[in-house]
Order: structure tokens, then sequence, then C-alpha cells
């Protein structure tokens, strides 16, 4: 009868205080969020925002001052975490520092009161799973941070949880281990078919490997959806920054047309938008021509990035944009240089503010 | 080569350099000891001191006894009796310690960085006081006419007073007070080091609190409680002045008993020899908790 079977995960208008009086702090304002079943979901978010919370909230650590937490359509608020087919990867990994590498992928069935024959095959099937049969028999602290990593993720998949929460847990690892643990992590996903919320701060990251993303802000919820949809339509300026590079520029609006610069006119859709508005466009939809072709800007600045290019260009009012420009498919401009600015009138959006 | 000559000249060096220290250290270790040992086997002097003429009277004599009149031989009960009074009284305050040690030391490594040196600067008060003046102290509180029965009678909990005073409970009472820091203290180095996101990780796999506790908690911290152990169990054992004092002369543990011996006993090989069986019964504890703490927890 209830319309949340179909998900993993909800959180019903979830508020979490710390602390009380003067001293409280508001980690939550009211947040609503359904996960589906079997989706790697991620909670974006700069640093205090709330990500960690919501998550603790979720695995039962802490007890949200307002509102519900559903696991399957169950209310499960007031559970404790030992009763919750939810298990964490910790940040700091957490691992037993006293057992095996085994004995920690089997602590969870034990504690459950498996049999011994049922721990062993689930901890080597596990252990088989994350690539570290040979490790087992290993002290945490005779690994290396990558392969900690993988023990505290065997730990938390080894008694097959409904959900599966993820605390930043990449962000101990180098850049290398960094990427290659993420396509591990969407390889165990998929795999086992077990839902993930993952957090992170890292908005690439989250665009790679998720199904969809939530992007949270001082506490509040603000955008749900698939990390293209996030990229190319993002709700309001902070999602639009947060998530890629992005150009700001103020512009009016007069008789459904939008002017920037000095009397440059496009046709975006404005949804009956009038005065002054704010539109973004991505770097990369910026592309530059030679002088008298679009609008005529210079260029002031030039990143070299490999395969891409960074010009920043300053329009004839002085608003300045990011052209991102693939670095072989022009000659190289200087800087000083006059262009032509063009924008692709369907990639830019129209922001509230 | 040169280089090699040259390293190894500076190694004989320094070992020459610190033979002074290191015989001073070694007669100081052990020369008291060959002493308590040779003693042992000597002959008992007439009022006091030995006689240096070989004998096994004294270790006969710590396990049997000789009928006066017909020179039957019977197992020394009173001995023996001691000797395990004195092993029981300190395993019980061990345990008693540990009981109310851990819950303390968790305590005080869980408050703030301020309070907490406040917390252990209690716990250390103790230490800094005579250890005669803080037994009469106790024993002011258990008398008959004392704090602890003049208050439950005036509560009407009990008529008569309670005798706790000379008995093993006062004794008992005494030495957990007295080695309560000892054990408190490596306890809260230990969980002090403890990281306790673990308990979460155990929380979070299922685990109850008294498994978190017994798998998680205890085992990580083992190394803690077994220095609190050692460092509460061997003092009770060979403790002089609380069993004398809550004891009353009669509840001897063996340390008085040793003292009786080269005092009013006159048997300076029987007291050699109780003090040689006091040391081997603590390099067997000692032994015992090593390979208690060396094995992995499984
Ligand atoms: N136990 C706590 N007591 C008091 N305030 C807390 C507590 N935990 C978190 N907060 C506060 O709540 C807010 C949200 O914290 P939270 O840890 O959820 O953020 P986060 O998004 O996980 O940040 P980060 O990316 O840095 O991990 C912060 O302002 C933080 O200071
Ligand atoms: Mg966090």
């Amino acid at each position: 009868m209830s319309v949340t079977n179909g998900f993993a995960v909800v959180a019903r208008n979830v508020g979490k205080t710390y602390g009380e009086g003067k001293s409280a702090v508001t980690a939550l304002g009211n947040v609503s969020l359904e996960i589906r079943k079997g989706e790697f979901f991620t909670l974006l978010g700069p640093s205090g925002c709330g990500k960690t919370s919501l998550l603790r909230c979720i695995a039962g650590f802490e007890t949200p001052t307002s509102g519900a937490i559903l696991l399957s359509g169950r209310d499960i608020t007031y559970d404790p975490p030992n009763s919750r087919p939810i298990n964490t990867v910790f940040q700091s990994y957490a691992l037993f520092p006293h057992l095996t590498v085994a004995q920690n992928v089997g602590f969870g069935l034990k504690m459950q009161g498996k049999p011994k024959a049922e721990i062993a095959s689930a901890t080597a099937r596990v252990l088989a799973l994350v690539k570290l049969e040979a490790f087992a028999d290993r002290l945490p602290q005779q690994m290396s941070g990558g392969q900690q990593q993988r023990v505290a993720l065997a730990r938390a998949l080894a008694p097959a949880p409904e959900v599966l929460l993820l605390d930043e847990p990449l962000s101990a690892l180098d850049l290398k281990l960094r990427k290659e643990m993420q396509g591990e992590l969407k390889r165990l996903q998929i795999e086992t078919g077990i839902t993930f919320i993952f957090v992170t701060h890292d908005q690439e990251e989250a665009l790679t490997m998720s199904d969809r993303i939530g992007i949270m802000s001082a506490g509040d919820l603000l955008q749900v959806g698939p990390p293209r949809e996030i990229y190319n339509n993002p709700v309001n300026r902070f999602v639009a920054d947060f998530i890629g590079e992005t150009n700001f520029l103020t512009a009016e609006v007069r008789n459904n047309v939008v002017r920037i610069g000095a009397g440059h006119e496009f046709a975006v859709p404005l949804n009956g938008r009038q005065g002054t508005i704010t539109l973004a466009i991505r770097p990369e939809q910026v592309s530059l021509g030679p002088a008298g072709t679009g609008l005529p800007a210079k260029v002031v600045e030039a990143t070299y990035l490999g395969t891409d290019t960074h010009y920043t260009v300053a329009l004839q009012d002085d608003s300045r944009l990011t052209a991102r420009i693939q670095s072989n498919t022009t000659a190289s401009l200087e800087v000083g240089d006059q262009v032509g600015l063009m924008i692709d009138p369907n990639a830019i959006r129209v922001l509230e503010a | 080569m040169k280089r090699n000559d040259k390293a190894s000249r500076n190694a004989r060096n320094g070992w020459l350099l610190s033979t002074p220290a290191l015989l001073v250290l070694f007669v100081a270790a052990t020369g008291p000891l060959v002493i308590v040992v040779l003693y042992s086997f000597l002959e008992k002097g007439d009022y006091s001191g030995v006689r240096w003429i070989f004998s096994g009277e004294a270790w006969f004599r710590i396990l049997f006894e000789r009928d006066i009149f017909d020179g039957t031989v019977s197992l020394a009960d009173a001995n023996l009796s001691i000797i395990w009074r004195s092993i029981k009284l300190s395993f019980m305050t061990t345990v008693i310690t540990f009981v109310l040690g851990l819950p303390t030391a968790w305590f005080i490594a869980t408050r703030s960085p301020a309070s907490r040196a406040f917390w252990l600067f209690l716990i250390t008060i103790p230490f800094w006081t005579n250890l005669l003046i803080r037994t009469f102290a106790i024993m002011e509180v258990l008398r008959n006419q004392g704090l602890l029965n003049t208050f439950l009678i005036h509560y009407g909990l009990i008529d008569t007073p309670l005798q706790i005073l000379y008995t093993d409970t006062a004794v008992l009472i005494g030495m957990a007070y007295v080695y309560l820091p000892l054990m408190v203290l490596p306890l809260f180095a230990a969980i002090d080091r403890f990281d306790f996101k673990l308990i979460e990780a155990g929380y979070d796999l299922y685990a109850s609190r008294m498994n978190i506790l017994r798998h998680v908690i205890l085992p990580i911290i083992k190394p803690g409680i077994v220095a609190g152990c050692i460092l509460t169990f061997i003092p009770s054992l060979g403790a002089y002045v609380t069993p004398r004092i809550l004891g009353g002369g009669k509840n001897m543990m063996i340390g008085n008993f040793i003292e009786l011996q080269f005092g009013q006993g006159q048997n300076w090989p029987l007291g050699a020899a109780l003090s040689t069986v006091l040391l081997v019964i603590v390099l067997g504890s000692l032994v015992l908790y090593t390979r208690i703490s060396s094995r992995r927890a499984g």
C-alpha cells in the first residue's frame, strides 16, 4: 500500500540538530530523499553541509531530531545500528587491529551468529571479490592503505547488507589508486546489486560513478538527479558552480530577448522571465573564432592543460568568460589576441538568481 | 676494512665504559638474591642468623611439620594455608581493582583533556600519601565504632556493628584501595590510545554491547589489562603493611610470615626459603602473564 516499497532508503523530512540552546548546530534542515533499490547514489556537497550527518542517521549512529528514515518501507528511525541490515565503510577504515583480514571480514557474520562453515565460505567469497585472497591471514597494519580500503569494503559487504554506506572512502588514497578504486567500487556495486550510498565532495568522482547524485548545501538537499541532468540543468547557481566549471553572466532581458555584452542578442528559452537574469554557460560550450565572427573579445589568460586549453576572455563590458578548447583543433591563441566568441544558445541555462 | 675495525673498537670501548655500571647493576640485582637462596639452605642459628652448615630443613618445614613428641611427619597446613591465602587474596585484589578500575579508566579517558588531568590527579593523590597513614585511615573507616558502622547503625540498616576490621575482607578492601591507581593508570593509557570508531564499526556489524566489550574493547586494551594486573598482583603478593594493620596479625599473608621468621621466629633459613617461594610465585605469574598477553586473540 505504501509507495515507498520500491525504495531502499527513504528519508522523510529529516532534520538533525546537535546540541541545545545557544550551542546548537543544525546539520540537516529538512531533507527528503528517496533512494532506489540497487542504485549507486552519491551525496555531494561542500565540507560541513551535512553529508556525514545524513549518513549517520541512516546507519543509526545518530537519531534524527525530526522526520523519519525508512528501509524498504519499514520505519527504522529508532532502530540501533546493530539491528539494521545496513553496513558502513568508514573513512578511516576502522579495521579491528587485533584481528586478521579474514577475521575482520567475518566479524559481522560471527556477530549474527552464523555457523562457522558459512562464515568461512562467505569470507572467502568476499575476499575473492576484492582480490585479497592471498592476504587472509595478515593483520591490517601489515597492509597498504589501498589494501586496507579493500578489507574495509569486504568487511562491510560480507554480511550482504541491503544498503552499503560509504563516507568518503577514497579520500585517503592517492590519485592513481583512487581512480582504480572508483572503477572497483562501481564493479562491486553492479556485481553485488547492493544499494550504495556514497559520500564525496569530489564532483568528478560523483559524476563518473553515480546513477544519481544528490547535491547538498548547508543542511539541505538542493537537487537530485542523474549526473547528466545535474550537469546540464543545474537548478541554481550553487549547483552549477559546484558541479563542473561554469561561467556566470549577468544579462538583460528585453522583449523576450537576452542581451549580453554590448548589445549581442540571444534567443534563449526564458519562461517569461524579465529584467536582469543570470546565465550559466559551461566553458566547453564556448567557442572562439577569428575576430569579427561573434561577440568581440580579447584573450586575457591562456592555460594549457594538455588535451584542452583554458582561455579566459574579456568582453567589451569587461565581463569575463572561460572557454575550454581542445588544444589541437585551433592554432593556439596568445594573450592579447582579439577573438570572436560564440555560444550555442541551447547550452545556455537561465538561473533564478 | 679499516672502518670496520674502528667500529668494532668503538663497540668494545663502549662495553668497557659501561662495565662499572653493569657490574653494580648485576651485583645489586643478583647479590641479595643469591644470599637469600643460600641462607635458605643453611642451618638456623641459636637465636637468629644462620650457622654455616648445609641443611634442607627450612625447605622441608615449608611443606611438612614434625610432631615434637613422636616425630611423625605431616603436611604443614599452617604454612601452606598462608601461601594459599596470599595467592587468593592477591588474585581477588587484582579482580576487584580491575572491575573497579576499568570503568574508572574508561570514564577518565573519555573526558575532555582539561578535566582528564584533574581526574588523573585525584587518582594519583593516594600515591603521594604515606602508606601507613592511608592504611590507618581505612582502619578508622572500618572499625566497629568507625565511619561505616556508625553510618549503617544510624540509618538502621544494622543493629550491631559489623566486624570487618581484622578479617580478610578488611585486608581485601585495604589492598584494593592501595593498588587501584596501579590498575587504573595502565588501563587509562591503553583506553586513551583506543580508537573509538572501532566501537561504531562493531555496532554497525551487528555486535551487541556485550560482544563489543568482549570482541573489540577487551582484546585491544589487553596490554593495558596485563600491565595493570601485573602491577597489582605482584605487590599484593608481597604486601606487608596492609595485612599487618587491617588483618590484625592473625590473618597473615606471606610477607608477614616472612617477617615473622626473621624477627620473633628467629628462623632465618625458613624466612629465606619462604622469600624464595614468593619469588618463584612472582616469576611464575609473570611467565603466565606474558604467555597470555602474547597469545593472539581469536
Ligand atoms: N557530533 C557533532 N556535534 C556537533 N556538531 C556536529 C557534530 N557532527 C557534525 N556537526 C556539525 O554539523 C554540520 C554538518 O557536519 P557533517 O559532518 O555532517 O558535514 P559533512 O558534509 O560530512 O562535512 P565533511 O565533508 O567535512 O565531512 C557541521 O557544521 C558540523 O560542525
Ligand atoms: Mg563528512
